[in-house]
């Protein structure tokens, strides 16, 4: 193999885009922000200027991905591959297919006021990804040079992506069936309520979180098999209790978990809601705690 | 719930209270083993159970991990190992929850089987009474005629079943939703079944191989050998291998400096002992393939050539000898053991390919590749230790029953070599002399005929479980009133679009037909 061009200026101006467009996504997360504020008040005059608001946070929202893709697009060009193969990347390309998921989806369903979360979200990542993750464009170890680096890495973006919004869907929905948040009186929970008002009913909010979760499901299935191929051959077996082998079946177990409880008297809704978020917080500790402190085969992270 | 109710809506909570008698007691349990709710909760306990194989170390995945685990916890180590907490995989009670899972996921699919058979074979219930009181509903005045052939038709073309019954007309699709709910169940035991015979059947052997070294496949050429339960050493096809050359590349680019490129074992095989000789390549994510193994290159380093010759000059030691890269710059230590001399002795060697000396003074290596190699050396005279039958470890030093000769505190300096030069050995040793520098490669071989099955049956469930969460299944009814029709539908299991279809097919029933 004769070695990959690296183009460490060209990088340097990736991680511009992606300062710049964590920049305006925080100005979208305000104008979200502002937008439930308002939307909480209990004056309709001021409740009344919100949608005004939102309709700005869209727009930047679609300017920040835009200025993010560039990014990811240009880093992937520096390094000569797909920019998937260290946590860094994984984080902005990542975080990147949660807000165009989130975009499309913006048209064909009514999930605009997760939109603070998703923005704020995305945000943190960003935020942890240039600061803690960053590392300079480097080749592939040879254990990575590999097409399944595309499809296995690729695929699990993409299902952490559904299960990400899914888990936002799931934490509305226990919010709005908490008794605490129906009876209390305090004013700030009034104010929450009154957000929470707005949110699709009950069961839309399960339902949508359903269908999001089943199609995460299914990419992480397949995340898991391409892993097991994978590792036959760069590991020589398909599949040995590696740490970040067991937090894959350990996640696939908990969503199937999830699945079923879906069809089980007694465990819908707010029982089945939760299990969503436990699996999206296992999601995030298998890709930060796991990866970063657990000894393991799995150590891509590029991380000294 | 019995995992026999699919749909929510079906599911008419009888509550069977526990018959009596023996035969009652064993059914009421086998019940509540093929229930649902038992299958979730064993499901979360699974999950659960895995936890701790993570967060301690492994001795399938980790032996050394264990170890070191023993080690430094003296005490509490034998206490988690009584409860085969570090064999968590393979222990008694995460077993314990796959079996009863498996037994409850049998004891639920096979009746559910049956009863899709049936499905499959009658006609869609006949329509309700009253279609308002269906989730999805739509009432249409029309004046159009041959309403319930026009009907059947078109939800025939959609690719329902469907039944007239007087002025009624029920339909349902998406069988397969529960074909692929059962393909994917069965699948999994097909993946539980596989990993088991095939993990019975495999072997995985080690073996360390120096340029111009060739390799025999059977069990007394492995370095180390672990076979499966029902392995047979016919498994093992003759074969044999030759390391032709090792070759290993390096970025020199500041920023990814010493950062490995690439990797290639060139090999020559040759089938039994008068087969056809061929050359490939073995790179880390490119095995080569031989019947009944797989030869996949783990690692790599570099062995010295040495010669060492006794006080009278005769050669009392030579050839290439493998020394284990301890840092990402290949700083390498090996040992060697000198048995046939008047007084036995050992090496304690490390190998700099890039050498530097750090301002203590200590050496390191700045890059992997062999740009200034040096090898030095620690000597120790006394009883190797080779004599009791024990088999010994060839890249550790017992030095126990030793005396340091040179290096260390013996108060002799150790010796230093580069690439062609020779020194004189300590206590009229003789001498020994830096040759040559090979590479090595650490080879794995390995055969798990259950791969292939698994890897079937898990596409098979990958396929079943996308069919049973995206095929709708779903009853559609219509039925003429007096001033029109009526439209209802139901849906099992989740159905996005339910009434968009109910008022699709109330359009399509009212437009003119189109000639
Ligand atoms: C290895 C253990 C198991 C795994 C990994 C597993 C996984 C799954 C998954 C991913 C689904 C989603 C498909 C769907 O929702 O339609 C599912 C559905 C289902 N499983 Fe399992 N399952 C297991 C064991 C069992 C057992 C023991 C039972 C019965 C006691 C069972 C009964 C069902 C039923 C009835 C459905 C359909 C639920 C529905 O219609 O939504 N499963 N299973």
């Amino acid at each position: 193999m004769t070695p990959v061009a690296l183009n460490d200026s060209l990088s340097q101006i990736s991680l511009l885009f992606i300062y710049g467009a964590m920049l305006v996504y925080t100005v979208s997360f305000l104008s979200f922000s502002w937008q439930l504020t308002r939307l909480s008040s209990d004056k309709k005059k001021i409740r009344a200027g919100a949608s005004q608001l939102e309709r700005v946070g869209i727009t930047l929202l679609i300017m920040a991905d835009v200025l993010h893709g560039v990014g990811v697009i240009l880093r992937g060009i520096a390094a000569s591959r797909v920019p998937w193969a260290n946590m860094y990347e994984f984080s902005i390309t990542g975080s990147f297919i949660v807000v165009t998921i989130f975009l499309i989806a913006l048209k064909i369903r009514d999930i605009r006021l997760i939109a603070a979360f998703v923005s704020g979200f995305n945000l943190l990542i960003l935020g942890v990804a240039t600061t803690v993750f960053y590392v300079r464009v480097a080749p592939l170890p040879p254990a990575l040079q590999s097409y399944w680096l595309v499809i296995h890495v690729l695929v699990a973006v993409l299902a952490t992506a559904f299960f990400n919004i899914a888990a936002a869907l799931s934490i509305a929905y226990i919010f709005k069936t908490a008794k605490w948040v129906e009876n209390s009186k305090l004013k700030l929970v009034g104010a929450m309520r009154r957000i929470l008002g707005l949110f699709p009913n009950e069961e839309k909010l399960e339902r949508l979180a359903y269908r999001f979760n089943i199609i995460g499901f299914i990419l992480w299935t397949f995340t898991l098999i391409a892993g097991a191929i994978w590792a036959e051959r760069a590991w020589h077996r398909y599949w040995g209790w590696d740490t970040k082998e067991v937090w894959t079946f350990i996640i696939w177990t908990i969503y199937a978990g999830y699945l079923h409880a879906n069809a089980t008297r007694g465990w819908t809704g707010k029982r089945s809601a939760w299990l969503a978020v436990v699996g999206f917080v296992a999601i995030l500790f298998n890709f930060t705690v796991v990866n970063l402190f657990f000894k393991g085969l799995h150590v891509y992270s590029g991380l000294k | 719930m019995r995992c026999l109710v699919i749909s929510n809506l079906q599911s008419n909570d009888e509550i069977i209270s526990p018959a009596l008698g023996v035969f009652g007691w064993a059914r009421w349990i086998w019940r509540q083993l093929t229930s649902m709710r038992t299958a979730l909760i064993l499901l979360l306990m699974l999950a659960v159970a895995a936890v701790p194989g993570s967060i301690f170390p492994q001795r399938s995945a980790d032996p050394n991990g264990v170890t070191q685990y023993f080690d430094a916890n003296p005490t509490l180590a034998p206490i988690l190992d009584s409860v085969q907490l570090f064999d968590v995989y393979s222990s008694s009670w995460f077993s314990a929850i796959y079996i009863l899972l498996f037994i409850s996921l049998i004891g639920c699919v096979l009746p559910r089987t049956a009863v899709h058979f049936d499905a499959l074979r009658s006609a869609p219930p006949a329509a309700p009474r009253i279609f308002s009181r269906m989730p999805a509903h739509i009432e249409v005045a029309s004046k159009r005629g041959k309403l319930v052939e026009r009907a059947t038709a078109l939800l025939k073309k959609q690719g329902y079943r469907v039944v007239v019954d007087g002025d009624a007309v029920s339909a349902e699709r998406g069988y397969l939703r529960e074909t692929g709910n059962l393909v994917f169940h069965f699948s999994l035991i097909g993946v539980l079944l596989a990993v088991g015979i095939g993990g019975g059947m495999s072997y995985s052997g080690q073996r360390v191989l120096v340029e111009g070294e060739t390799f025999v496949n059977n069990l007394a050429a492995y370095d180390s050998f672990a076979p499966g339960t029902f392995f047979k050493e016919a498994e093992l096809v003759p074969f044999s291998m030759t390391l032709q050359k090792f070759k290993a590349e390096f970025d020199i680019r500041p920023t990814s400096k010493g950062m490995p490129l690439d990797f290639r074992a060139q090999v020559t095989t040759k089938l039994g002992v008068d087969g056809k000789e061929k050359s490939t390549v073995i790179r880390v994510n490119e095995p080569l393939e031989m019947p009944n193994a797989k030869v996949y290159l783990t690692g790599n380093g570099y062995a010295p050539v040495m010669t060492i010759r006794d006080a009278d000059g005769n050669i009392v030691y030579s050839g290439a000898t493998a020394f284990l890269p301890q840092s990402s710059t290949y700083t390498s230590l090996g040992v060697i053991k000198v048995p046939d001399t008047a007084r036995q002795f050992g090496i304690i060697a490390f190998f700099y390919p890039t050498v530097d000396e750090l301002t203590t003074g200590a050496l390191t290596s700045l890059f992997p590749a062999p740009i200034d190699p040096m090898l030095t050396m620690n000597v120790y005279a006394g009883d190797l230790g080779l004599d009791g039958g024990v088999p010994r470890n060839v890249y550790a030093l017992d030095t126990s029953n030793m005396t340091q000769v040179a290096g260390g505190k013996s108060g002799v300096k150790g010796l230093r070599l580069k690439l062609g030069e020779s020194a004189e050995l300590p206590n009229g040793l003789g001498t020994v002399s830096f040759d040559g520098l090979k590479r090595f490669a650490s080879l794995d071989v390995d055969y798990n005929p259950g791969a292939l099955w698994v890897l079937v049956f898990a596409l098979l469930s990958l396929a079943g479980l996308t069919t049973s969460l995206l095929v709708p299944r779903r009853r559609v009814w219509v039925r003429k009133t007096e001033t029109g029709f009526e439209v209802a539908a139901l849906a099992r299991g989740d159905d996005p679009i339910l009434e968009k279809v109910v008022n699709e097919v109330a359009t399509a029933l009212t437009q003119k037909d189109k000639k």
